[in-house]
């Protein structure tokens, strides 16, 4: 590609508009002197409006614009797993190292680590037909985590050579009849879905410990979801519990424009932690990008597509992987502000007219697939909103909410309460249940199903009877409707409610959730045929067993001594019968 | 650099002053107006191109006229900074303003200041006794956090953001807090104040003050808070100081980004507040934290009136989205004469959990926070209800819970002005003895060894 070089002709905030070049949209070109990264987004004529990743002031009019010949890709290969990357895939180790603590500007530095030697298994051999997408080898990229090196896109062929060893991802590890090389890393434009054969019908849970989420509102492997919340009331708490304990075998993290301690905070606290499923550190299988809301906003546009290509990436080996966006609605911003400076005619409060397609696209690149090799392999997002004033009838809220298939309504009522997950069990929904009740039946409890049903029954009754609560007070009720909101006081302080900042409360696995389900609905059953008995309501429900259960769950071994626990509060609350 | 003057001043709006020009001018350069009488302006540029520059101007542009002689300075807005601002007071565009001498710099800082490296920060995590204990024990503040005051007219979140820079410490710690203070529209009455009580308590050298008053230019306000910053980052990261940034009020600060935005046409976003609102909040609040190998620290106090009491105000809502949490001032606590009048329920601290517990303050800080909120939380709800159905149809445990939220307000968020109360035996004994109002059996949020060990009537020793 020959060098195009144009001027610059304005200057507004991060947009910069250049002449005397004709680029291609979403073009990458370098801007001034310094060449800074921009992209393409605009065509106006002889001018090319340019979106730029770092910050402008101090460039003038007339610096040079070059054009690349590229759209915004990113590196992909042995290197990225444990990785922290700003919005347009650069390692923020690497930042500090060039620039020290403070991010200034005019800085590349590649997203794979190009010097590294990576130990390559062929898999495939000399002969072998492969196609794009096909695995022809193995790297251990970090503990748990096995690389597999694909053939890129659009290329096939016959292998003509391959060799095991110690690469670094350039280096050509396999050679097709045409004299296509391979190495390690491929490079793919972040705003094109990667390749796959088909969409399968989501069918497997994604679990994530989280007692509300995997019980009442379960998110399939594949699926999408929404947490829409005011500040404070537990989006990025809710997002990093997913992050740590979801069964994917791979995470990637966005932190759009939010807060940089909590960044730090993820940062410093994922090497510490231990995945429950494989023993290890939970850091081998995450990707982190991190653009924080002080960062240039048009990296921050570009996070969530570097993020979600790395996450198809991995899906295209076979892997099931979680992604987290937080937040969606800083990315929106991000969109309104460029949009705004291209002086676009406005949508609804301001945002671009393409807002709620450009939230749909994003969202319909999760899904589980059957890749280009045949396998399966999942993406599963989960973006988190966050409405002005906490009102979800915003665009950003309403356009999510048209495209997700679980929506976690956060609800400040309830963060206030200190009822943590404050995910609002009247308003949230899961569009998934049925799709996956067969799997829990197979593998959990034949009356899972069942189960959960009651459960959830149990919880719209007491919405209904504390209307009458609220204008009668709870005594005026008859003694078994009491019963009732007892109950559903257990379900809400004993099982909804889960503490993540508690070593052993923070993850119940799926069986262990569906005894504690159980055992309120054996506290119901007792307490009803004691009160029918004679007991008084006020000694059943206190029971020294049933405090036993609801304290218990923060104890080591609970799941082994529930149970026990069960039966013993069936015969103290049978005992409160011959009290009286 | 000399530059040539320019007088092709085009258009002439609000704060902005268009002009036709000859040369490449840079984004964000600093401009000199000198005006027909001799005046001098200053402002900044807000958009180039080949044809014409947008000027913001600091001052206002009253008498700016087509002959005015207009001046590029080949550079960005830059701090003159060095130790000597501790203990200087400096108007909103960074010129002394106590008379003094002007600052001999040891270096000119670039106002805008960088974004620190998230790789590079390092988790805030140390306790700030602030010896408020609704505070101390509900929303526990750490080093290098942005914690807001979410106030309302009328309210005297002065009073308790001065008594923060007046106690505020490290627990087991002599390291004291130098204080970074940023007036932006306030009264010159609340100024006063504010300089009054720090030169009474002495608090008064060990502080750096910028200040824009209510009759000073509301454009340069969109610049003095970035001053402040600037000079807190060089002293704590250049010189190990720990800062205490206060700046008050922002809603005037959000209230000078609209009418430049409205100045220049631009698509407004809610309540006509410009679209980038939250980023420019951010470049702000974002400057708190803590370095990787430094020393030093910001800790940030934004103080900001919520506009008819409304925390969905796109100001306090964008501000929550970006601080670490807020402190949320009540005019209903104020009204029943309490002081300091904060409403635990929506007041958070994010980074609570990391600055309190074993080592830090004391093991059972967290279960005896959740405990009291939760209690309170109950009781003031029950109060709506025994309006409408009395006290009487009320069981035992709400009727604890009940009279607990007054409790509550009347002994533990009251305290006086100057009452320092230490994190173990002020605040969290006191929580302890309060809670005793309250049926242990009721009390769900507190582990059991907790209970036993500093409950005043049950534990076991």
């Amino acid at each position: 590609m020959s060098e195009e070089k144009g001027l610059i002709y304005r200057i507004s905030g991060p947009v910069v508009t250049a002449v005397g070049i004709t680029p291609r949209m979403y073009e990458v070109v370098r801007v001034g002197d310094e060449g800074l990264m921009g992209e393409v987004i605009e065509l106006h004529g002889d001018q090319s409006v340019i979106q730029v990743y770092e910050e402008t002031s101090g460039i003038k009019p007339g610096e040079p614009v070059v054009r690349t010949g590229q759209t915004l890709s990113v590196q992909l290969g042995p290197g990225l797993l444990t990785q922290i990357y700003d919005g347009i895939q650069r390692p923020l180790e690497d930042l500090e190292e060039t620039m020290g603590a403070f991010i200034t500007r005019g800085v590349d530095a590649d997203g794979l680590d190009l010097k590294k030697k990576w130990e390559f298994n062929a898999t495939a051999s000399k002969g072998d037909e492969v196609n794009a997408g096909h695995v022809i080898g193995t790297v251990q990229e970090t503990e748990t985590i096995e690389h597999r090196v694909m053939v890129p896109p659009g290329k096939s062929g016959t292998i003509k050579s391959i060799k095991s060893g110690k690469f670094d991802v350039t280096q050509t590890v396999c050679t097709l009849d045409d004299g296509t090389e391979i190495a390690m890393m491929q490079e793919w434009p972040v705003r094109t879905p990667r390749p796959f054969v088909r969409k399968y019908a989501p069918d497997v849970p994604l679990i994530t410990g989280q007692r509300i989420l995997d019980f009442l509102f379960p998110l399939a492997k594949g699926g999408t979801a929404g947490i829409p919340g005011p500040f404070g009331s537990g989006k990025t708490v809710t997002q990093q519990q997913l992050a740590k304990w979801s069964d994917a075998q791979i995470v990637v993290y966005i932190g759009c424009g939010e807060r940089g301690n909590e960044m730090t905070e993820v940062l410093t606290e994922f090497p510490h932690l231990i995945d429950p499923h494989t023993g290890k550190p939970l850091m081998n299988r995450t990707t982190m990008i991190a653009n924080t809301s002080n960062m240039p906003v048009a990296a921050r546009e570009a996070s969530v597509y570097t993020g979600i290509t790395i996450a198809e990436y991995f899906r295209d080996m076979g892997y099931d992987v979680a992604l987290m966006a937080d937040s969606t609605s800083r990315w929106a911003e991000a969109m309104r502000e460029i949009s705004s400076r291209l002086e676009e005619m406005p949508g609804e409060e301001g945002y671009p007219a393409y807002l709620s397609s450009r939230l749909a696209e994003f969202y319909e690149r999760a899904g589980r697939v059957q890749t280009l090799a045949g396998d399966d392999g999942s993406v599963s997002v989960i973006g988190a909103v966050s409405p002005p004033g906490g009102d979800i009838s915003e665009p950003v809220s309403q356009g999510t909410l048209r495209i997700v298939k679980v929506f976690w309504g956060l609800d400040a009522g309830l963060a206030r309460q200190r009822h943590f997950p404050a995910i609002n069990w009247l308003s949230s929904y899961s569009l998934y249940p049925q799709a996956l009740d067969q799997w829990y039946r197979d593998n959990i409890a034949s009356d899972f199903p069942e189960i959960r049903t009651e459960i959830s029954a149990l919880l719209q009754v007491e919405a209904e009877l504390q209307e009458i609560v609220q204008l009668v007070g709870s005594d005026a009720l008859p003694i078994d409707q009491q019963l009732t909101l007892e109950v559903a006081r257990m379900i809400r302080e004993f099982f909804l409610q889960q503490n993540a900042f508690h070593d052993v409360d923070t993850y119940s696995n799926l069986k262990l959730q569906y005894t504690m389900a159980r055992a309120i609905l054996a506290f119901q059953d007792e307490a009803k045929k004691a009160i029918a008995g004679g007991a008084d309501l006020e000694s059943v429900v206190n029971v020294q067993a049933r405090t036993d259960i609801m304290r218990g769950r923060f104890e080591e071994g609970y799941e082994d001594r529930i149970e026990k626990l069960v039966k013993e509060m069936g015969k103290q609350i049978s005992a409160t019968m011959e009290e009286n | 650099m000399s530059g040539k003057e320019y007088r092709t001043i085009t258009d002439v709006k609000g704060p902005l002053v268009f002009l036709n020009k000859t040369e490449p001018v840079a984004y964000g350069e600093i401009v000199q107006l000198r005006l027909s009488d001799g005046t001098m302006k200053n402002g900044q540029v807000l958009d180039t191109s080949d044809d014409q520059v947008i000027v913001q101007v600091f001052e206002g542009t009253s008498s700016v006229d087509r002959q005015t002689g207009v001046k590029f300075l080949g550079d960005v807005f830059r701090l003159p900074v060095s130790k000597d601002l501790v203990g200087r007071i400096l108007d909103g565009a960074g010129r002394p303003r106590d008379g003094g001498p002007a600052i001999v710099p040891d270096e000119m800082a670039d106002i805008i200041g960088a974004a620190i490296n998230p790789y590079s920060r390092e988790s805030p995590e140390s306790f700030i006794q602030t010896g408020i204990s609704a505070i101390d024990a509900c929303t526990s503040l750490v080093r290098g956090q942005k914690l807001p005051i979410f106030s309302a007219a009328g309210l005297p979140h002065n009073d308790i953001a001065l008594q923060i820079a007046r106690q505020a410490k490290l627990v087991g710690s002599d390291d004291d807090f130098v204080v970074v203070f940023c007036a932006m529209g306030i009264t010159a009455e609340e100024y006063n104040f504010f300089v009054h009580d720090l030169e009474r308590t002495g608090a008064l050298e060990n502080s750096a003050l910028f200040v824009n008053l209510a009759d000073d230019p509301a454009v340069e306000r969109l610049i003095t808070p970035r001053l402040a910053l600037t000079a807190a980052e060089y002293l704590a990261f250049e010189h190990d100081y720990h800062v205490l940034v206060i700046y008050t009020d922002m809603t005037n600060y959000c209230e000078s980004l609209r009418q430049i935005g409205a100045a220049r046409e631009e698509v407004p976003g809610r309540r006509g507040y410009p679209g980038y609102m939250y980023t420019d909040l951010a470049m702000l609040y974002e400057r708190a934290g803590l370095v990787k190998g430094k020393k030093g620290s910001i800790t940030q106090f934004p103080i900001l009136t919520m506009p008819g009491d409304d925390i969905t105000h796109p100001i306090p809502d964008l501000s929550g989205y970006i601080t670490e949490g807020q402190i949320v001032i009540s005019r209903e606590l104020h009204q029943k004469g309490i002081y300091p009048p904060i409403n635990v329920l929506p007041s958070l601290s994010r980074l609570m959990n990391a600055g309190i517990g074993d080592g830090k303050t004391r093991e059972d800080h967290k279960s005896v926070s959740d405990q009291l909120y939760a209690a309170y939380a109950q009781g003031k709800e029950l109060r709506g209800l025994v309006a409408i159905v009395g006290e009487d149809a009320l069981n035992e445990r709400d009727l604890q819970l009940l009279k607990f939220a007054d409790i509550f307000e009347n002994e533990f968020l009251r305290q006086s002005r100057d009452e320092d109360r230490s994190i173990g035996e002020g605040t969290l004994d006191l929580a302890w003895n309060l809670l005793t109002n309250i049926d242990t059996k009721y009390l769900v949020r507190l582990d059991q060894k907790w209970i036993d060990k500093y409950h005043p009537t049950e534990k076991k020793e």
